[in-house]
């Protein structure tokens, strides 16, 4: 057992059903008590869908616990396929259903005789894998199942005449994913690639054994869609790209990649100019990397936390375009820890994996950075800090399911990332400059941190001497003074031992 | 409808469906509960799925510190490899060290249902152990549906009610925190002839957890009867959970309460006040008839005071009256809700509820029934475990002006042009006693009137192709 308070990433029937409500005409059916829908609430809130999210529930109650499900997930199977006739209907296990232990493959072989679409089970369970890795499993399960079909039927398509590709990985729920997939597709299309596929997000299951067509994939997530790409290497040799085009550099790395599989196939293409051009006057990051703003930012500290794609592409950003100092970079993706320490490898002071974030917090405090990159818990703890915070990645609430075109990869996301980035540490600014010039002096609380407070005993003037230093240094003045007592045994801090400490350390 | 329907009143008609339907799990409840108790912990035994429906459902509140957490249980759980007790005993005790609360109240999930973890058995033993009181409710989504959450612990709670009142006067002082409240402020003259005020009757105790000024109005709405009221089930604090002698008299504040109401009786040996839920000005005022005639009180003043009230709600009046509602069910307070819109002056074709305790309910489906014909229209049917998707057949055939219903169907109902009010809000917002009345009109009209503000913009139906269910 583990006491925990808040979790990053979700169990595995989310994952599922994030999938599987991504393709058009395809259903999941819940094997799972009354209550656990609450996947439709989200979906209905955050991404404000208005078509019915086509997932029900098989419920399981006292019944099924005493005698089984019996005929009641064909039945509900059944009915579904009759009600909606959709392509595709995927029997998604729980928690409940995975200690049940049922066994969910008769039943799902048993619907499919009466069924006139197909039936699937998701192959995913609860206690061993979370809502990232179940998400990559069930498209990944998906396309297989489409690809044997097909090639049962000898339908599978060849290679397209032109350059063409499937973007690999866009689902419902995903942040961003929605703005980014517009933006890869205009990107494609500037580089002259067809866009033969994009999957889950509004696939349908039939086009899927088109797959093959495209000369590549394109996996720009981390989290979903590597198996899937993975996959179709290994059966049809279709080269995968897995670069993240977030930011400047990383998207020039990816393009550069593109023109190499694309090359070694026989096209002759040559994006060098396109890079250059995009990069000095699409995207102004480049350019923003010189200006005078960003040259303010020099050496600022930050602290990111989010998932393997965004923390990883975040830190290099701060540290690679815009000369930030990370003094620690952080996913939750514990599955798959060793790459991300792979890619931040030289942009960050510390790496930090975990899915406690109390422990976030902690190290949040500690570091007393000016800017936070994370998820929403840490935008609520920058709040209780007082340190600005840009949200990166899940998890996330409905305000980051932004109606305008707010895009992350491609280079209109490099033009988002600099708004996010320098927003976060201006406001952060303008908050000390009030501070400096006696905005809100009238503040009695001096404690920062959630980990950092202290045992020391300050006196009124010792207090009113430390509430006059900007907030940006109080904390430091304050961790140094007390380090200073307390070498000296002093054992109540005033005015005159703040200020010996400041000469002690020569600031 | 046939001829014997318009000459005959017809009786409620009750029907009952697949029971595939959208509600929210009952371990909701430590969201309110939590905050009503205020020296309480929950700690929810349960899994991933659990603390993610917790989580978002709770939305900021996550962020407050709250006091509840999820006992996360791991594969090594499940299949017994680590030691159930063990493991509890090292979360409480360090929710001990952390929280130092009064109580702990272990929420039991599905999966300790499945596995059979016996919580009832382990926290007696633990309970002595650590020092501190356990509570132990099965709020689990196999049995119950949202707000029978809160039935299940209040039920558990009642057990933990002292059975003495206290002789010392230090710790009737302790007991009495609502009159203390009452009286703040007051010399202690002014307290004894406050206490003079009170006809003498049987102790009443009110059972069903209702935020701080809600439960003083109440109060107050009593005291002009003459009634005291001697504790409620629960107080703001588990150390001030009221007594509950043999004889004594409860009434419940909310429909959902069967599982309390039937242990207030057969385990306290109380006596239930069976009343409509003072819901809305009418369901208020029949509410305190029913104690005062069980009382052997005159009511004074309701007539005036139930007609000021209405004549408050003319306005909203207007905009509801002659309007259909239809009742898709989560929450069991539909039955009463119904029975004030129709009151409003709107018809109700159909009330889903998860669940209905026709005995527990009976004072609130008679009423529901006499309101009906005194309208003058038909009575809805009532759908037990309703199937939602075939409700939704039913609202587009029936062309309802007012869908009240969950978040899972609300937007998509919006898009399709037919206007929903999102039914969780009723669980939050203040709508017990006379002056609540407005709320709950405020909530029902919310979208109508935003209707008002939108109706020349002629973009109703927002689906592209009208799509299939």
């Amino acid at each position: 057992m583990k006491l925990a308070y808040w979790m990053y990433a979700g169990p595995a029937h989310i994952g599922t059903l994030r999938v599987a409500t991504s393709f058009k005409n395809v259903h999941a059916i819940m094997h799972a008590p009354i209550g656990d829908d609450y996947f439709n609430v989200m979906r209905s809130m955050l991404e404000r869908e208005r078509d019915f999210t086509p997932v029900t529930t098989s419920v399981v109650d006292r019944h099924v616990l005493a005698r089984g499900s019996q005929e009641r997930v064909v039945d509900n199977i059944t009915r579904k396929d009759r009600e909606e006739s959709p392509d595709l209907i995927v029997l998604t296990p729980t928690c409940t259903s995975s200690i049940l232990q049922e066994d969910l493959e008769n039943f799902v072989e048993r619907a499919q005789l009466d069924a006139k679409g197909d039936v699937l089970l998701a192959d995913v369970n609860h206690y061993r894998v979370n809502e990232l890795e179940a998400a990559d499993r069930t498209l990944d399960q998906i396309v297989q199942f489409y690809i044997n079909k097909a090639r049962k039927k000898g339908d599978l398509e060849s290679k397209s005449e032109k350059p063409s590709v499937n973007i690999i990985g866009m689902s419902t729920l995903g942040f961003h994913n929605q703005h980014d997939c517009t933006e890869l597709k205009r990107l494609m299309a500037d580089l002259g690639i067809e866009v033969n596929e994009v999957i889950p997000e509004g696939a349908s299951v039939h086009n899927l054994k088109r797959l093959p067509r495209a000369w590549f994939n394109l996996v720009p997530y981390r989290e979903l869609g590597m198996m899937t790409g993975k996959y179709l290497q290994k059966e049809f040799g279709t080269p995968m790209v897995d670069i993240t085009p977030m930011g400047v550099v990383e998207t020039a790395r990816c393009i550069r990649k593109i023109q190499e599989v694309l090359n070694a196939q026989g096209a002759d293409v040559n994006y060098e100019e396109f890079i250059d051009q995009q990069t000095r006057f699409v995207s102004q990051a480049a350019w923003f990397s010189r200006s005078i703003d960003c040259q303010n930012l020099t050496g600022k500290k930050a602290v990111v936390f989010g998932d393997n794609t965004h923390a990883a592409a975040m830190t290099k950003i701060l540290a690679r375009e815009m000369g930030i100092h990370v003094v620690w970079a952080g996913t939750y993706c514990k599955h798959d820890a060793d790459w991300f320490r792979e890619e931040v490898k030289g942009y960050c002071d510390e790496v930090l994996v975990t899915e406690d974030h109390g422990a976030i917090g902690d190290a949040i405090a500690k570091a007393e950075p000016s800017a936070i990159f994370g998820t929403q818990m840490e935008r609520h703890v920058g709040k209780r800090l007082d340190i600005p915070c840009g949200v990166i990645a899940a998890p996330i609430h409905v305000q980051n399911f932004p109606i305008g075109y707010k895009p992350f990869l491609g280079y209109e996301g490099t033009n988002q990332c600099v708004d996010l980035v320098y927003n976060s540490f201006t406001l952060g600014m303008e908050d000390h400059l009030l501070e400096i010039f006696g905005g809100h002096d009238t503040k009695e609380v001096i404690t920062k941190g959630i980990s950092a407070d202290s045992d020391m005993n300050w006196t009124k003037d010792g207090q009113a001497e430390l509430n006059k230093i900007p907030g940006f240094v109080r904390g430091k003045v304050k961790r140094n003074t007390e380090k200073f007592a307390r070498e000296r045994g002093i054992a109540l801090i005033n005015a005159e031992v703040l200020y010996a400490a400041k000469e002690a350390v020569g600031a | 409808m046939t001829a014997i329907t318009t000459t005959e009143p017809e009786a409620l008609n009750f029907e009952c469906e697949t029971g595939n339907y959208h509600t929210f799990c009952p371990i909701s409840c430590v969201a309110w509960l939590y905050q009503k108790i205020e020296d309480s912990f929950f700690l929810v035994i349960g899994t991933k799925t659990c603390g993610y429906f917790l989580q978002n459902a709770m939305g900021v509140m996550i962020f407050a510190e709250p006091r509840y957490a999820m006992a996360e249980l791991e594969e090594g759980d499940i299949s017994a490899q680590l030691n159930d007790y063990d493991e509890l005993k090292r979360l409480c005790l360090q929710i001990k060290r952390d929280r130092n609360p009064s109580v702990i109240v272990w929420i039991g999930t599905c999966t300790t249902e499945i596995i059979k973890m016996d919580l009832e058995g382990l926290a007696p033993k633990l309970e002595a152990e650590i020092g501190i009181p356990i509570v132990t409710a099965r709020a689990n989504g196999l049995d119950y549906a949202f707000t029978q959450g809160e039935d299940t612990v209040l039920a558990a709670m009642a057990a933990k009610c002292p059975e003495k009142a206290p002789v010392i006067e230090s710790q009737k002082q302790e007991r009495n925190a609502i009159s203390q409240l009452l009286n703040f402020g007051k010399k202690k003259e002014e307290v004894d002839a406050d206490e003079s005020e009170y006809v003498k009757h049987t102790p009443l105790v009110l059972f069903g957890s209702l935020p701080d000024p809600v439960v003083t109005q109440l109060t107050l709405e009593l005291k002009k009867q003459g009634i005291k009221v001697s504790g409620w089930l629960p107080s703001k604090r588990y150390t001030e959970l009221p007594v509950l002698e043999e004889g004594y008299y409860v009434s419940g504040m909310n429909p959902f309460l069967s599982r309390t109401a039937s242990t207030l009786m057969r385990r306290r040996k109380c006596k239930l006040i069976g009343a409509p839920f003072p819901i809305g000005p009418d369901g208020t005022r029949a509410w305190i008839e029913k104690i005062c005639s069980v009382l052997g009180i005159e009511p004074k003043g309701l007539d005036e005071r139930e007609a000021q009230i209405w004549a408050g709600l003319e306005d909203y009046l207007q905009i509801i009256r002659g309007k259909s509602v239809f009742f898709m069910g989560d929450n069991l307070l539909e039955i009463s809700l119904a029975r004030f819109l129709i009151r409003c002056g709107m018809t109700c074709p159909e009330i889903g509820i998860p669940y209905m305790d026709k005995r527990y309910q009976a004072a609130e489906l008679a009423l529901l029934e006499k309101t009906c014909h005194e309208m003058g229209v038909p009575t809805p049917r009532i759908v037990e475990k309703p199937d939602n998707y075939n409700q939704l057949q039913r609202i587009y055939a029936q062309n309802i002006d007012l869908v009240i219903t969950g978040m899972a169907h609300a937007n998509p109902l919006e898009a399709r042009g037919i206007n929903t009010k999102w039914s969780v809000e009723f669980t939050f917002a203040q709508i017990h006693g006379f002056g609540n009345a407005r709320d709950i009109l405020e909530l029902v009209t919310r979208p109508l009137r935003r209707n008002n503000s939108l109706k020349d913009l002629g973009w109703g139906n927002l689906v592209k192709n009208e799509a299939k269910v």
